[in-house]
């Protein structure tokens, strides 16, 4: 008789598996527009029927917590209800025996303490008052709202110079945006539900390359209107676009030889070639704006002039400024700011690091970004040094794997303490403490000393990329107002108190990505126009193809191909395939068409203008 | 071109038909419940759903185009089974108290319910009742909205209102007043096209049917009605009459086998309002410094709800003329109760009016005196006087054309056309070019402001030396365009009509309910009636000059002031 079975997988136990592996793709396709109570009540109820059924709490306390949620989206409900809620899931949590039970009480105690006004706003009007308005998921999870749909449908006919036009009916950085663009609308993408994610960047490189000298489009009659843009990277450029389309004169002011901000000064050559950069540049100037170059707004005297000579100004200075570590001996010779290096680069001046052992410090993308470069520039060895766990980094992951194909070693749970500088004060090494992951900290798992003892990576070149900061006093004298060291500006891109004064982008949000920096100079305009005393609107004067019927057979995402890493690393060009036409034509048929399929076609499915 | 295959029918049809227009072209019918031609299209219901050869899945047919080779099939054992489950979904959130609805024999899901034979319930039904202010003249029941989202689309697109708005998500889905607001407060205009679009009987006008019937079982009461121009070319419609069978007399034999005493004309105070408003508008015209134009007319309620509430800074430019409706009650209250001899609290005056904002300007306080109480007691649309001759039994078809009473039952062609749009302008240039030059012009003259298109229409006219520039519009949609081109400065006029719904009173949000636009075909109907009356003349209507003679004197005199002039600004929505 034998004793022991080896476990098998029925066929029931493989379908559920399945089920719950859709059930993921599902969820992580966030809904930007449902009831966050109704998705509470859905996901206590399949917690719930996880549940074993022992102990008391999960059992019967998930089905009450389950029946009080649908009281309130039923308008059957008091703020006692809410109150009841909370006291229940709060038990549940203390007291069920498993997970099963206490983490989905937790959920339940987050969604009633982090959302408690829609709970009270369902109470008091009987009705949920979130409406289905983010009709295309990734239209509404671009902070510029490019049409996504649209050009990909315009890319699967072939259309790649009208598919140019709609993505700069919203961004006047098509290529930029299609080989350096986070991409968060693939976030939200529906395909996700069937498959995965449209690579949606990838079309956009693939239509940019198809079509590189799309003319931009005639500029309105001129309204005889003066502004001035302050800074001419992503923000302030796009925004000097679209003012310049709808008949404004702007003049961009710029303390750097070229124009392009981090675009150029913080982007490395091999993620994003100058001459491509220089294409979205050259056409946006094409438009008639004036650019003033290494031109520093350097007092509060040459700010209030400034407002003086025009109707309209547009603060867009970005976050230039390096951050320190405040460790002992920063100021030895060999430490440098990620921004001094990426800034070298972008005036074209390629650094060498032949023979050198470099080490970097910091997790995200500018991180990355000074660690291939100092591969490039031909280091003996390259060194990342970071905090947390790799998986905790914030740099986006194909540059991280990207950066350790190349050849660097990326040492995680290593937290620097002290540099150290030879006889001439040159640096000889960098001290570390190795550190233990540890409890969750806002949301992050937070390292802490793993009480090891201290050691020493020699280097002869150390890259601080810990974080940018924003040179704002001169404007803080002048008066205008500031959150740290933010321009304060409202969600309409308003300083507050400063008439015809704006501030969009990184010097108004503190560092953040490219596309809202786009956002940024784009709502900028559209307010300036409207404070000019206009209502000026952007179209494309492009229709996008009507959205073809058929089956959404589920299919692989083409991802991009990029030159081998032993190749690529010996220089600085850029290394990413752009897609082939066939593989292009199938990625673009993937696309479920939400501007026409769904809540699209019968509200919000497309802004044909601004 | 586009080649396809329906049905094992070859076709061939424009470049981005849909399925639907592409098969019904080609005569070949496929059900549809939310779909509105051009309004929403936009895949709800799905009972539109055709079978796509190579295709797993159906597809609705009313949003989604031909394409080169398509091979479809409209009524597969596949689709037909499918549209049978989505009906039955359907009918689960849907109160099909067949009986006591409004729409009783005239619902599409009804008659689609008929047509798959179904026989019973499948699903738990899940209904939602929603309160509602029953005495505002405009109701929507919850429990029988399908949300086709037609009344969304219809108050968005056509009359640019946006009085209704999706309420919550999933499951919880409905239509509702927008901002959850409570309809009084939502800047409704009363014009009703949510109802004749709205399939089922989720929305319908106050039933005001039993108020009436009551009052005609008061024996010691003179009951009066008044029938409104567009009525006459719809009424017949539904009861079975040919449009030349259905005439204004039969319909007033009816209405006195209903229990009414006198049967009259609103085509007599269309001529008096005539008489009025062309006064006044020459009377600003000659003063031009002291007015603002252009001179809006005031005959249709809706409208005058919409310019309050939209645009309330230009309700000065609106005629103070009252309209044709409370014209003739304050007329009956007054002239004719004296005629009688009867004191005006012992007359009960009823409309029948295309139009469910009647409902609501009859009872604005500026529409009651004292010495009269209201104007009109109660107002009842066209579609309630259809259901009250039914419910009566009256078999129209035998009625004999009889002459309505007198003494305000005259009306000129130039009355009927009120009902249909540029009427109202046409009727006031020819009487305006006779009082301007003392001589007719041919009646024919302003047919340049007739017809509804998506826009307005305008025209200049000379009356006498005098250049006279006209704007008509109908629809909400238009006349927002309209103010705001002429708010821009881009267009300007002297005398602009306007009727809030889409073609006038003939598309009348109190109309009966077709299925599909009537507006053009009774709008014909009306036009034909002005051709083939004698007298085209307003000035020219025998009865409104007695009244001048015996009781008003003149146009705009102080006891038209009193009686037939109105504050536009002494009430508020």
């Amino acid at each position: 008789m034998a004793r022991q079975k080896i476990p098998t997988v029925s066929m029931a136990e493989a379908t559920v598996d399945k089920l719950y592996e859709e059930l993921s793709h599902r969820i992580n396709a966030v809904s930007t527009s449902s009831c966050p109570i109704d998705i509470a009540l859905g996901f206590v109820r399949l917690c719930h029927a996880q549940s074993c059924g022992k102990c008391t709490p999960c059992r019967v306390g998930l089905g009450q917590l389950a029946t009080l949620i649908e009281s309130v989206l039923d308008g059957e409900a008091t703020e006692e209800t809410v109150d009841l809620i909370e006291k229940t899931a709060e038990s549940v949590y203390l007291t069920a025996d498993c997970a099963i039970g206490y983490a989905a009480a937790n959920m339940v105690l987050t969604g009633v303490r982090g959302f408690r006004e829609d709970y009270i706003s369902h109470i008091e009007t009987g009705r949920c008052t979130c409406s289905f308005s983010r009709a295309v998921p990734c239209v509404s999870g671009c902070p510029a709202n490019v049409d996504i749909p649209g050009y990909i449908a315009l890319a699967l006919e072939g259309r790649a110079d009208d598919a140019i036009r709609v993505i700069r009916k919203d961004n006047p950085f098509p290529t930029a945006c299609a080989l350096i663009c986070e991409h968060p609308c693939e976030n939200y993408c529906r395909r996700r539900m069937i498959d995965g994610p449209m690579n949606i960047r990838g079309l956009k490189h693939y239509v940019c390359d198809k079509a590189p000298d799309v003319p931009a489009p005639e500029c309105q009659p001129s309204t005889g209107k003066k502004v001035a843009v302050i800074g001419g990277g992503p923000s302030g450029l796009t925004c000097a676009y679209f003012l310049e389309l709808m008949g404004h004169q702007v003049t961009v002011f710029e303390e750097k030889k070229q124009l392009g901000g981090m675009l150029r000064y913080g982007i490395p050559n091999y993620r994003l070639p100058r001459k491509r950069l220089q294409g979205d540049i050259d056409c946006i100037l094409s438009t008639g704006v004036e650019a003033r170059l290494n031109t520093k707004i350097d007092s509060p005297e040459e700010i209030k002039k400034i407002r003086e000579e025009y109707d309209a100004v547009f603060i867009a200075i970005g976050a230039h400024k390096d951050k320190k570590l405040g460790l002992e001996n920063e100021d030895a010779e060999g430490v440098v700011s990620a921004v001094d290096i990426l800034r070298g680069i972008g005036d074209g001046i390629f650094p060498d690091h032949t023979g050198k052992k470099v080490v970097v410090i910091g997790g995200g993308n500018v991180a990355m970004d000074c660690t291939r470069t100092a591969i490039r520039a031909n280091a003996d060895k390259v060194s990342v040094v970071y905090r947390r766990r790799i998986v905790d980094m914030t740099a986006l992951e194909e540059e991280i794997t990207g950066a350790q194909a190349e050849g660097a070693e990326i040492l995680e749970l290593v937290a620097p303490s002290r540099i150290e500088k030879d006889e001439n004060g040159h640096i000889r090494g960098l001290w570390v403490k190795q550190q233990m992951i540890s409890r969750f900290n806002r949301g992050r798992p937070a390292p802490k000393d793993a009480g090891e003892e201290e050691y020493m990576i020699p280097c002869d070149l150390l890259i601080v990329a810990v974080g940018q900061a924003i040179e704002s006093d001169r404007f803080a004298e002048y008066g205008v107002p500031r959150k740290w060291d933010q321009i304060d500006a409202d969600d309409y891109t308003q300083v507050l108190g400063m008439d015809g004064v704006f501030a969009g982008g990184d010097c108004a949000t503190g560092p953040a990505t490219v596309i809202r920096a786009i956002a940024a100079g784009k709502a900028a305009a559209a307010n300036i126009d409207e404070y000019l005393g206009f209502r000026h609107t952007i179209s494309s004067g492009v229709t996008i193809p009507e959205a073809e019927v058929r089956d959404r057979i589920p299919c692989g995402r083409v991802n991009m191909r990029e030159k081998e890493a032993c190749e690529r690393n010996k220089n600085f060009d850029p290394f990413e395939y752009v897609m082939t036409d066939k593989e292009a034509e199938q990625e673009a048929a993937r696309c479920l068409r939400c501007d026409h399929f769904g809540f699209g076609c019968f509200r919000g499915g497309r802004i044909e203008k601004w | 071109m586009v080649n396809l295959t329906i049905n094992g029918k070859k076709i061939c049809v424009e470049d981005g038909t849909t399925i639907l227009r592409a098969a019904e072209q080609n005569g070949i019918a496929i059900p549809t419940l939310c779909y509105l031609k051009d309004i929403n299209e936009i895949g709800a219901c799905r009972i539109c759903v055709v079978e796509i050869e190579g295709m797993d899945r159906l597809a609705a047919s009313c949003n989604n185009v031909v394409r080169e080779g398509m091979t479809v099939y409209t009524h597969s054992p596949k689709v037909l089974a499918a549209r049978k489950a989505t009906l039955e979904l359907i009918l689960s959130e849907h109160d099909y108290s067949c009986a006591t609805c409004v729409r009783n024999g005239n619902c599409q899901l009804q008659s689609l319910a008929e047509e798959f034979g179904l026989t019973a319930d499948v699903y738990r039904k899940v209904i939602k009742k929603v309160s509602w202010d029953r005495s505002f003249p405009l109701i929507r029941d919850n429990e029988k909205c399908i949300k086709c989202m037609r009344c969304i689309q219809v108050c968005d697109k056509i009359q640019s209102l946006g009085v209704w708005d999706i309420c919550g998500t999933s499951a919880r889905t409905t239509v509702d007043v927008k901002e959850g607001l409570s309809i009084d407060k939502a800047d409704c205009s009363l014009c009703g096209q949510c109802i004749t679009h709205c399939p089922v009987g989720a929305l319908h006008e106050r039933d005001d049917k039993d108020a009436l019937l009551k009052a005609l079982g008061s024996r010691d009461k003179v009951k009066i009605v008044q029938v409104a121009p567009a009525v006459r070319a719809a009424w017949g419609e539904e009861l079975g009459l040919k449009p030349e069978e259905a005439t204004m007399q039969k319909m007033g034999e009816a209405l006195r086998q209903l229990g009414f005493d006198y049967v009259f004309d609103t085509n007599f105070s269309a001529d008096l309002t005539i008489m009025e408003e062309g006064s006044e508008f020459l009377q600003r015209f000659k003063n031009r410094d002291a007015h603002k134009f252009p001179m809006f007319t005031s005959c249709c309620p809706g409208w005058v709800r919409f310019i309050k509430t939209q645009y309330p800074d230009m309700v000065p430019q609106l005629s103070t003329a009252k309209s044709p409706q409370q014209m003739f009650g304050a007329a009956v209250k007054s002239y004719f109760a004296e005629k009688i001899g009867k004191s005006p609290k012992d007359i009960i005056s009823v409309s029948v009016m295309p139009c469910v904002a009647k409902k609501a300007e009859a009872a604005y306080e500026t529409m009651t005196t004292d010495e009269r109480g209201r104007d009109v007691d109660i107002v009842i649309t066209t579609r309630e006087l259809v259901k009250m001759i039914k419910s009566a039994n009256i078999d129209v078809a035998k009625l004999k054309d009889k002459p309505l009473d007198d003494p305000m039952s005259d009306g000129t062609g130039a009355a009927v056309i009120f009902g249909t749009t540029g009427g109202v302008m046409e009727a006031a240039l020819r009487s305006a070019y006779f009082l301007a030059t003392g001589r007719n012009p041919d009646p024919d003259a302003f047919r340049a402001v007739r017809g509804y298109h998506k826009g307005w229409n305008e025209a200049e006219f000379d009356l006498g030396g005098a250049k006279v520039r006209c704007a008509v519009a109908s629809g909400l949609g238009n006349t927002r365009a309209l103010i705001e081109a002429i708010r821009r400065g881009e267009a300007e006029y002297d005398f602009v009509e306007i009727m809030a719904c889409p073609g006038g009173c003939a598309g009348g949000g109190g109309q009966p309910i077709r299925g599909f636009e009537m507006f053009e075909e009774r709008g014909a109907r009306l036009r034909r009636l002005d051709v083939n009356n004698p007298i085209r003349f307003s000035h020219e209507n025998p009865s409104v000059g007695k009244l001048y003679d015996e009781y008003l004197k003149a146009p705009l005199g102080e006891k038209s002031h009193h009686l037939l002039h109105t504050d536009h600004l002494g009430w508020k929505i």
